[in-house]
């Protein structure tokens, strides 16, 4: 990508990655004539949620487009996305301690550890900190190959979330479901590409003792 | 009582909408979802509508059961229309509003059966004809830790059972919504298991703040909210509030429940509404308050929602953890 293209390019995404806050902004508001329904606080919980997991899922898309595209650029973008599902999940959080639990911490407590799929969301949350104060390029030179290593808990974290959003629906499946099946193909296509040259090898090997 | 099959049915004029006050909702509805603008537009409004309701022609008339109501200010009607959970036209809050409105609601029979001695298809006409009706103002406590405030119009469901005179046999009273995927399209997916049914022990369902409402907000009941016919059960969670009643039916023993049946460990057959015991996945110690304040909605629920001191004995010697 042109300097000039990437100067016009990021920002863009970057606006675009923003909108569904606005959106519900504006709708907490009753601006533009947007309003959030008769619950607000569930609208609000419920989007910067799944944008969470869409953001995540994104994040995973850039190294398989980069694979079978060959372009590179996918990756420059791949920071932001992984730093917006951050924001999203910080949102999330913040709209469940103020507004859903009302800011009332002893119940918070409460709920965290007993609620097993809220157990699992606070962990996803804390394990993505670790990449978010990692995430500048200079951490990553200074990291090399540790960096790589460390910034994998990317696959446990989408896992917590997709179960967390799954174990809260209370009948209808059918979401959690489809970003079930979206994350195993992303992960499922890390693990083919992890094994393929060991399974090839084996292949050719058991080829050769067929031969003889 | 009379029977469906051998009579000519007289509707009573409040029992009409009609088609331009039917349209003009449909109007604020389309609204609601639509564009900016014509939301806008229909802000305007509805107040306008909301002072001729009572000239309307869908109104009802009822007295006032203040003895019977909490003293708190009802949600607004867009709120209560709006925010639905009918799995039959749909698992979103939004989706009832959106579907309910290809539903027919007369013709309508009511078939009883079971220990009764007067059983038998109905038409609802005959059903709702000798109950007058009243106002009640209940909180409405969802299992999923919300609650809202509505004015329902009905009559004391135990009025309506006297009526097929119950036999000794009758301990539980088990009630059945409509099945037709084509006015239903949430019962195209498997979701639930369709029909819809739920029930309630003989000596709940005679209690008094139990009730079969056919209105809100002093009007008919609209699709999204139950009608033509639903029960109230105030002191339990929202589901046991059973929508579009098409089967009434008295039993020895007690029935199969929707919820009960999807998910036997998190939803009872009781559900009465229990801060102590909480749901596997959530609290049910406390709720937030649909309608209020964005910063201050969460408030303590209430042992039966408030109504401990009325309905409490029922269940004396009951261990409520067992019997959730």
């Amino acid at each position: 990508m042109s300097p000039a293209a990437r100067l016009i390019a990021k920002p863009l995404v970057f606006a675009a990655c923003l909108l569904p806050a606005l959106h519900l902004a504006a709708g907490a508001f009753n601006l533009a004539g947007l309003s959030l329904g008769a619950d607000p606080v569930k609208v609000m919980l419920h989007t910067c949620g799944r944008w969470t997991l869409n953001f995540l899922l994104i994040t995973l898309c850039m190294t398989p487009l980069r694979d079978f595209t060959r372009w590179d650029i996918w990756l420059r973008f791949r920071r932001m996305f992984g730093l917006f599902a951050f924001f999203y999940a910080l949102m999330h959080l913040s709209v469940f301690l103020l507004l859903d639990q009302a800011g009332k911490l002893h119940a918070i407590g409460h709920e965290i550890v007993k609620r097993p799929y809220i157990t699992l969301g606070t962990l996803g949350l804390l394990l993505l900190i670790p990449l978010v104060l990692t995430s500048t390029a200079k951490a990553q030179r200074r990291m090399g190959r540790r960096w790589t290593r460390l910034h994998r808990l990317i696959y446990p974290v989408a896992l917590l979330g997709v179960w967390h959003f799954w174990w809260q629906v209370k009948k209808d499946i059918r979401d959690p479901l489809l970003y079930a099946c979206v994350l195993a193909l992303l992960l499922g296509y890390r693990l083919w590409k992890h094994y393929r040259p060991t399974l090839r090898i084996s292949v050719a090997r058991l080829a050769r003792t067929d031969g003889a | 009582m009379r029977r469906a099959r051998n009579q000519s049915v007289t509707t009573l004029p409040s029992e009409i909408t009609p088609e331009a006050r039917y349209l003009s909702r449909r109007t604020l509805l389309a609204g609601a979802v639509g564009l900016a603008a014509v939301q806008t537009i229909g802000r305007f409004l509805r107040p306008a509508l909301a002072e001729t309701a009572a000239s309307a022609p869908d109104a009802l008339s009822f007295a006032r059961n203040t003895a019977f109501s909490i003293a708190e200010t009802p949600n607004s009607l867009r709120d209560i229309t709006t925010y639905n959970n009918y799995y039959e036209f749909g698992t979103d809050k939004t989706d009832p509003a959106e579907n309910a409105q290809r539903l027919r609601t007369r013709p309508w029979n009511v078939t009883v059966g079971g220990e009764a001695e007067v059983t038998g298809s109905f038409i609802i006409e005959d059903i709702l004809k000798p109950h007058p009706l009243e106002e009640r103002v209940y909180r409405l406590r969802c299992v999923e830790a919300w609650s809202m405030v509505v004015p329902w119009i009905g009559f004391p469901l135990g009025d309506l059972l006297k009526r097929f005179k119950p036999t000794s046999k009758a301990k539980f009273v088990e009630f059945r919504t409509l099945y037709d995927p084509k006015q239903m399209p949430g019962q195209r997916s498997s979701v639930l298991e369709w029909p819809y049914v739920e029930g309630l022990r003989m000596d709940e369902a005679m209690h008094p703040l139990a009730i079969m409402a056919v209105g809100l907000y002093g009007k008919v009941l609209p699709n999204q909210n139950g009608a033509p016919l639903r029960l109230i059960v105030p002191w339990k969670y929202g589901f046991k509030g059973i929508k579009a009643i098409v089967g009434i039916k008295f039993t020895e023993r007690m029935p199969r429940t929707t919820w009960a049946e999807a998910g036997p460990g998190e939803y009872g057959f009781y559900a009465n509404v229990n801060p102590a015991v909480d749901h596997p996945r959530w609290s049910q110690a406390s709720e937030r308050h649909l309608g209020g304040s964005l910063l201050n909605s969460r408030r303590p629920t209430l042992p039966f929602n408030g109504y401990a001191a009325e309905v409490a004995g029922l269940y004396s010697g009951m261990d409520l953890r067992r019997y959730f």
